[in-house]
């Protein structure tokens, strides 16, 4: 039973766990850095704690003073969001010796999914397909293995996730100067620097199924596609994944249930797929063992609201949800408003944000900490606020996207607006079941 | 607090459904503790909240806007972050006093909101001063080296 529940994260996702978090009746406490002690989620939340200064590597990201901060205030649960120590197993363990309910799955699935090297080999053994590709400790190990999987290629961090340190490498030329950067940016992001290299498939969609498991039993709720992405970060997210024969759609959700079956999965989780955009073939990517981005998705498909379901399986509880009661119905499409001028390269756009009018009708969800007076600060992601759509149909859906799009003023700083309402225009996004390759093709 | 907060995502809704019924443009509320402004927009509705009114000033960033002089010279910031001056911590620096540079030539890399933006030099020349040091918070504008 969660009593008093910690909130190891900042930005929307703080703000709409400690919303179901308070319907659900717990005491909410957010742990927040200084420059965040007056945001909006630490204005809901019961209490506030500091957790360090604003740098993310002093506050949100230390294992220390996160547990310290919660024990403090007798916490009993803490639940970590997405990004930040989500995934992080050695948190996970210094909250278990708290003596505090870690809100995700047991350390045994962070370490088999916590490391995409990991990951293909647990996958493998569940039965899985996956990417041709390999492990590059160095620059020297990175050459050896693209030589074998040939060009062009992906480095990716192995720690990674959200697409940090991911980088397209198209000849041998380029490698020396991306793993640079590549490596660069794991470190920053996640502490790690190593990267893996792995093939890339050049039409491919991204596909992924939410599920979930009480460490016995599992189920899923469905695709969402995620193939919209601007180097390979997801800019829009659909549920379900559209444009695609029912068998295939079912063999990919068996897939993953598969693996969460195989992992004695205990919580919410999402198993990444690469999908061949013409054969429907797919290959397992990785699990992440936490709660997304992009899980509205799913909510509004599904009508189960995934936070509740992380918290009565971290309580112990046995799934109260059996496969036949999920019946997705209409379809769901989410943009990620980032404040960034994505007309200068995706540039950051920190800032203070005079004015934030959201749109606001049935079908529309808004998970936003922006307000009017707020500020976008430098230290954290771009992420300002994710607008969900929700119609009977997929064409309902995309005109819903487009209407709302036009209630949307953000001022102060810059943002992604009018690049989805170029992508909400688009005719290969209207017709659906577009590949990864969408954002180059996009005229905006 | 959330004993105070008392409107949630779906009494906007409501208040939306309501006022759709209606012939009102607007309803705008304001307490202690937030303003809510609802308001007709074409042939749909927004959603503004302010909740600046009770945080006296707020906390706002460390970053320090540098005052902008005209100096032709200055190597600036384009984006405030924290100011690296060497690829990857250990590995030699991007450039030194002395260093020819052309406009195209990467001085630094800003990280800021998690991402490594690399800093051009933007114009030829010698560096001949470096004022931002490694690993230290600098404004948008500050001036990170001067060029000769």
């Amino acid at each position: 039973m969660i009593r008093r529940l910690f909130i190891a994260n900042r930005g929307e996702i703080a703000l709409r766990i400690i919303r179901t978090a308070q319907r659900m009746g717990m005491v909410t406490i957010l742990g927040a850095s200084e420059a965040e002690r007056d945001s909006l989620p630490a204005k809901t939340a019961d209490e506030v704690a500091i957790v360090g200064t604003a740098s993310s590597a002093k506050s949100y990201l230390s294992v220390d003073a996160v547990i310290a901060a919660a024990k403090a205030a007798k916490a009993n649960a803490i639940h970590p969001g997405y990004g930040f120590l989500s995934e992080n197993a050695a948190f996970a363990i210094a909250v278990a010796e708290a003596g505090i309910i870690f809100v995700g799955p047991d350390v045994s699935s962070l370490h088999a999914m916590g490391d995409k090297l990991m990951a293909r080999k647990v996958g493998i053994e569940a039965g899985l397909p996956v990417v041709p590709g390999g492990p590059a400790a160095d620059k020297d190990a990175a050459r050896a293995q693209a030589e074998l999987t040939g060009y062009p290629l992906l480095l990716k961090a192995v720690s990674g996730g959200g697409g940090r340190g991911m980088k397209r490498v198209d000849g041998r030329h380029e490698l020396d100067s991306q793993i640079d950067l590549a490596m660069a940016e794991a470190q920053a992001a996640f502490g790690d620097p190593r990267v893996y290299v792995e093939r890339y498939i050049g039409r491919g969609r991204h596909v992924e199924v939410q599920v979930l498991g009480d460490g016995v039993s599992a189920i899923h709720l469905g695709t969402r596609d995620c193939s919209i992405q601007r180097r390979f970060q997801k800019l829009v997210e659909e549920a379900p994944a559209p444009a695609m024969p029912n068998d295939k759609r079912a063999a990919i959700e068996q897939a993953a249930v598969n693996l969460t079956r195989h992992l004695n999965y205990r919580g919410a989780g999402t198993v990444e797929f690469l999908v061949d955009a013409e054969s429907f073939d797919f290959y397992f990517l990785e699990m992440n063992a936490r709660i997304q981005v992009e899980h509205p998705v799913a909510e509004a498909v599904t009508g189960v609201d995934l936070i509740e379901q992380q918290w009565l399986i971290a309580g112990g509880a046995a799934l109260s949800l059996t496969q036949d009661m999920i019946q997705p119905l209409g379809h769901a499409i989410e943009v990620r408003i980032n404040a960034e001028n994505w007309q200068a390269d995706f540039r950051p756009s920190p800032g203070a944000v005079t004015r934030a009018a959201w749109p606001a009708e049935p079908g529309i969800r808004i998970d936003t900490n922006m307000a009017s007076g707020g500020e976008v600060m430098p230290f954290y992601d771009s992420l300002i606020g994710k607008l969900i759509v929700y119609g009977n149909t997929r064409d309902e859906a995309v005109k819903k996207l487009g209407s709302a799009l036009e209630h949307l003023t953000i001022e102060g700083v810059d943002t992604t607006r009018d690049l989805h309402r170029a992508i909400a225009a688009d005719a290969r996004f209207i017709s659906g079941g577009v590949d990864t390759r969408f954002f180059e093709g996009l005229v905006a | 607090m959330s004993s105070d907060l008392s409107l949630t995502p779906e009494d906007v809704t409501d208040i939306v459904a309501i006022l759709d019924g209606s012939t009102y443009q607007m309803f705008d509320v304001k307490t202690g503790r937030f303003r809510l402004r609802v308001a007709r927009d074409g042939d749909g509705w927004t959603q503004e909240w302010d909740f600046s009114d009770d945080a006296p000033g707020g906390v706002k960033s460390a970053a320090v806007e540098a005052f902008i002089e005209d100096d032709a010279s200055a190597i600036r910031a384009p984006l405030p972050g924290t100011f690296y001056r060497a690829p990857s911590p250990g590995a030699p620096s991007f450039v030194e006093v002395g260093s020819v540079v052309d406009a195209d030539t990467v001085i630094g890399i800003i990280e800021t909101m998690k991402l490594m933006n690399p800093v051009h030099a933007g114009a030829s020349g010698t560096i001949s001063e470096i004022l931002a040091e490694n690993g230290f918070m600098v404004g948008k504008h500050a001036t990170l080296m001067r060029i000769a």
